[in-house]
């Protein structure tokens, strides 16, 4: 099976610091990638490489098998991946709708904003990703975290994102929203989405990902199936930078 | 999930289901108020025909400068300088058209008006774009730059006047001032025919484009309701701008300066000014821009969160520009309409328009932190300002009173609206 994405032997420097030292990592479709660290390790880094965000120094990445030139991120748009950022990226004065079409917007034919079919799209889209979401009309600073990030997810999603870039997804949420996120992602994975999943929590990672990469100092310690392994062993690999056994 | 409501919509009260937006009503009954009030201590002199023709002529420049002001305090801006833009564009028209213009084409050339008002939305809109590009590109605070504007444009136009008051300007000019060029009764009923039709048409398509969808639309009673207030509100406020009859001597003259004779018993009553008449097209033009188009769902982007839309993929120092040059074309077009209602540049013209120009969107509730504001609220507080300034001066109220309230009302206005946001659960 080819690999959704491949980055192969990234490597890229600040100032003489290495933060990513030839690192290679891949996804597959319908699958979740954790990346693991502490902070300074190098995967928000590595991911942003990906996302458009930076230029690596040296290395390949590969979509579908196809070497594929990441210069920006509208390049990365335009091979439908899709990030979700940490501080959600949403404009709390307008709409669910205003948002999900934010730099996006569809036009009727004299070039007026067509609000109405707009609204229309995002009731289609979450109907499918979060059925329970009422709140059209309201400005998305009156929603819950949850709701909150059920339309920044929504907004990836409608663009036919094929590669999503989550970052730390659940980081501000409360135990209810978590898991409403955490179904989301099992969702969207039913659905044949590769998911890059950064986060800190490793009980979250043990619970959402099939593999998890483990980096520090800009190095992959290694990358392990969470069905395999502990979570000590996880935890031993980004703590000590200890390989276990199983871990490829 | 904590939302998981019944699908069936709630039951609502009939002020709901005419889903007439509450902010408008309170500050309509804000309005309201203040008129009852004057019309009462003046025994009824302040709603004569004849006051509310010279309240609507004295609001336009301020109004139509504040419209542009909700777009830059929306985007977490602020313009200091629009006083001193509305002075230089002013001298600028003044010389062309007293001086400059006259001197090439001759007095009284049909040219002269046209070529004077381009001159002065061009000059308006050149310094707004600069500002735009120095806060946008260049990342110097708003506040600094418009402060320096302000300082700086009014007596660049003092030079080019060498101090002097500019007089007297071109006759077709002076039409946009407002008493000197108004549409007459019988237009003024066929603008405010069309301008009904077409409002019924917007509501009408509204309500179709909501159906197409599936969305829920107010029931038909309430539609109605709606669209005859609509209608009855541009009729009767035409109707009582038709009523103010020009005063006979000022008609006789008209006829002696045409060299006939008036008919015994002839009135007329002025209609719409023609000055009005360009603040209705200018609220409905940047209505229009800000809830339909996306440079200003941009605009409204940018003020809330400055850096989703960054990330979104908006260029938000172009946009930046775009708005103070916005600004700056409004300043022109307000001082097109100062001047004419002058009917002279005298140098001090415009002078603190920039305080009233902000508290006015910001009365209309305009929020300085960004992200909130609509076009309807400015021309609301700008004309609820007026309102209290010339009510007071009718009353003999004196000018440091006058201040004294209007500052009053700014802050007040200003609380209001908070605490209706709070019970809201907006911030």
């Amino acid at each position: 099976m080819i690999p959704l994405v491949e980055m192969r032997d990234i490597s890229i420097a600040f100032g003489g610091i290495k933060a990513v030292d030839h690192v290679s990592i891949d996804l597959y479709p319908g699958e979740v990638v954790g990346l693991l660290g502490h902070n300074g390790a190098g995967k928000s880094t590595l991911i942003k490489c990906l996302s458009g965000a930076y230029k690596p120094d040296a290395g390949e990445i590969y979509i579908d098998g196809q070497k594929a030139e990441i210069r920006n991120t509208r390049d990365a748009r335009a091979l439908n991946i899709e990030t979700i950022y940490q501080t959600l990226a949403l404009a709390d004065n307008l709409d669910a709708a205003s948002n999900l079409f934010l730099g996006r917007e569809l036009v009727t034919p004299s070039g007026l904003l067509d609000e109405a079919r707009m609204e229309a799209e995002t009731r289609r889209i979450m109907a499918r990703l979060n059925p329970n979401f009422r709140k059209f009309a309201e400005p998305v600073s009156a929603l819950s975290g949850g709701q909150r990030q059920s339309v920044a997810i929504a907004r990836a999603v409608y663009f036919n994102a094929r590669i999503l870039i989550m970052d730390e997804p659940t980081a501000a949420l409360g135990p209810q929203e978590t898991q409403m996120v955490a179904e989301l992602i099992q969702e969207l994975k039913r659905q044949g989405l590769g998911i890059f999943l950064i986060e800190h929590d490793i009980h979250a990672v043990m619970k959402l990902c099939d593999r998890a990469v483990v980096m520090k100092n800009g190095q992959r310690v290694g990358t392990v199936r969470v069905d395999e392994v502990t979570d000590d062993e996880i935890l031993g690999m980004i703590i000590m930078g200890k390989k276990p056994a199983q871990a490829a | 999930m904590s939302d998981l409501s019944p699908a069936a919509p709630p039951r609502r009260n009939w002020l709901e289901q005419l889903e007439i937006d509450l902010r408008l009503l309170g500050m309509i009954g804000a309005f309201a108020l203040v008129c009852l009030c004057f019309w009462i201590v003046t025994d009824g002199r302040f709603l004569s025909a004849r006051n509310i023709f010279n309240l609507t002529i004295q609001t336009v420049s301020v109004a139509i400068m504040a419209t542009g002001m909700v777009f830059v305090i929306v985007c977490r801006h602020i313009d200091l300088s629009v006083g001193a833009i509305l002075a230089l564009a002013s001298a600028m028209m003044g010389m062309m058209q007293a001086r400059w213009l006259a001197d090439v084409l001759g007095l009284g050339n049909p040219l002269i008006a046209p070529l004077t008002m381009v001159t002065g939305l061009a000059v308006g809109t050149a310094i707004g774009a600069l500002n735009g590009w120095l806060v946008g590109y260049q990342r110097i605070p708003a506040f600094i730059v418009t402060l320096g504007g302000l300082l700086i444009w009014r007596y660049v136009g003092w030079y080019l006047t060498a101090g002097q008051t500019i007089a007297p300007l071109d006759q077709t000019f002076l039409l946009f001032g407002g008493a000197e060029g108004t549409l007459g009764v019988t237009a003024s009923w066929i603008v405010g025919g069309l301008a009904s039709l077409a409002a019924l048409w917007v509501i009408l398509s509204g309500r179709r484009r909501k159906q197409a969808h599936g969305f829920p639309v107010r029931p038909i009673w309430a539609e109605g309701a709606v669209m005859a207030l609509v209608v009855a509100l541009i009729m009767g406020f035409v109707a009582i701008l038709n009523s103010y009859e020009v005063p006979q001597a000022k008609l006789k003259r008209i006829f002696e300066a045409r060299g006939e004779a008036m008919p015994e018993g002839f009135t007329a009553g002025y209609g719409l000014p023609i000055s009005v008449l360009i603040l209705i097209m200018v609220a409905v033009a940047m209505t229009v821009i800000a809830s339909r188009t996306r440079f200003g769902r941009y605009i409204f982007a940018t003020g809330g969160n400055p850096d989703a839309a960054e990330l979104s993929g908006i260029n938000t120092r172009l946009l930046t520009v775009k708005i103070f040059a916005l600004m700056g074309f409004l300043c022109g077009l307000s001082a097109i309409i100062a001047q004419a209602r002058l009917q002279s540049h005298p140098n001090d013209i415009g002078t603190l328009d920039e305080l009233r120009v902000i508290a006015a969107a910001v009365i209309g509730g305009t929020a300085l932190s960004g992200g909130i504001g609509t076009i309807y609220g400015a021309i609301l507080g700008a004309l609820i300002m007026q309102s209290l300034q010339s009510g007071m001066a009718m009353v003999g109220a004196d000018a440091p009173l006058q201040n004294i309230v209007v500052g009053v009302v700014l802050v007040f206005a200003v609380w209001i609206d908070i605490q209706y946001r709070r019970r809201l659960g907006m911030r």
